[in-house]
């Protein structure tokens, strides 16, 4: 069964070389999103660290920027 | 009228929507795979390398649908002065670039067992070549210039000419004498696949779908929060 699976007719290298090029570019494409959004949202958490208590607390009023710290402590 | 689309408020939705999709998207890739590789019959000419098919057709399918989408929203950005819309194109084009690779890759294996050569300057495949070569054109202008004003008319002009392409990949089977089959699934007309191998594509298509609507949520959630950490630095 695994190996009919696996050779499937003298065709495996050919249907898995295909799906396994799918799924990793599909992986690799996940990755490099994900890393590109966390070094993003770390970008935006440090910022506003370095906010000065009035500009934190002005900062703070959209939704928006609650909403990116709040994903932020999620990681 | 796009007052829905923005960021402020869509980003409450598309922050959260991703867990969801990712979920998802692993259940019907998995039912897709098992369907693809193990349930779905073999062809009687082709064999096994039919289900080739299974990740090539999907993948084309997207990278099209997708170019045509980048193509209407910067058209609509462009007329309705909307940077939104530019910026949801953006978030869409690195997934139409992918799965254009995928349809390549996949189609040029598919081409070794069937047509015995992996590359041929058949009409479908260079037509598809060229759509790959608009997109990168596409994300190199996003990368390069730092004037979004003139981001937006470039890509635009990018999108305008190369949709122009789209049409031609989708008639090009039937406008040339070409190496590549002509199209078995007809919306209008009785398709020519049989119902064995329409269920795990159409399944394989949905969980394509739904890792370009993660990847574009994904993006688009970077694209916003990079405006956002602009906006604290003007504070």
């Amino acid at each position: 069964m695994i190996n009919e699976l696996l050779n499937m007719n003298g065709y495996g290298l050919y249907v898995w070389s295909a799906f396994g090029f799918t799924l990793f570019s599909f992986g690799s494409l996940y990755i490099v999103t994900k890393i590109q959004y966390v070094k993003e949202q770390s970008k935006f958490v440090k910022k506003f660290g370095n906010l000065d208590t009035s500009k934190a607390a002005q900062a703070r009023t959209q939704r928006i920027n609650q909403e990116i710290l709040s994903g932020a402590s999620n990681i | 009228m796009f007052k829905i689309f923005e960021p402020n408020k869509i980003f409450l939705v598309t922050s959260r929507l991703p867990k969801y999709v990712v979920g998802l998207f692993c259940i019907v890739l998995i039912i897709g795979l098992a369907e693809a590789l193990i349930f779905s019959p073999e062809d009687y000419k082709q064999s096994d390398a039919v289900r080739i098919m299974y990740v090539h057709v999907p993948a084309a399918w997207i990278s099209l649908g997708i170019f045509t989408s980048i193509t209407i929203l910067s058209i609509s950005g462009f007329i309705f002065k909307s940077k939104n819309l530019f910026l949801i194109a953006k978030s869409l084009a690195p997934s139409g670039f992918v799965f254009n690779l995928i349809a390549l890759v996949t189609g040029s294996i598919w081409g070794k067992p069937t047509w015995g050569t992996w590359w041929a300057w058949d009409a479908r495949i260079t037509s598809m070549l060229i759509l790959l070569l608009f997109y990168g054109m596409y994300l190199i202008v996003w990368r390069i210039y730092e004037d979004k004003e003139k981001v937006y008319k470039i890509s635009m002009i990018i999108t305008l000419i190369g949709i122009i392409n789209v049409p031609i990949i989708k008639y090009s089977v039937d406008w040339w004498n070409t190496l590549h089959q002509p199209a078995s699934i007809n919306i209008l007309a009785k398709s020519s696949i049989h119902s064995s191998m329409l269920f795990p594509l159409g399944i394989m298509t949905a969980a394509f779908a739904l890792f370009s609507l993660l990847i574009f949520l994904m993006k688009y959630n970077t694209e916003l929060i990079k405006i956002k950490n602009k906006g604290l630095d003007r504070l």
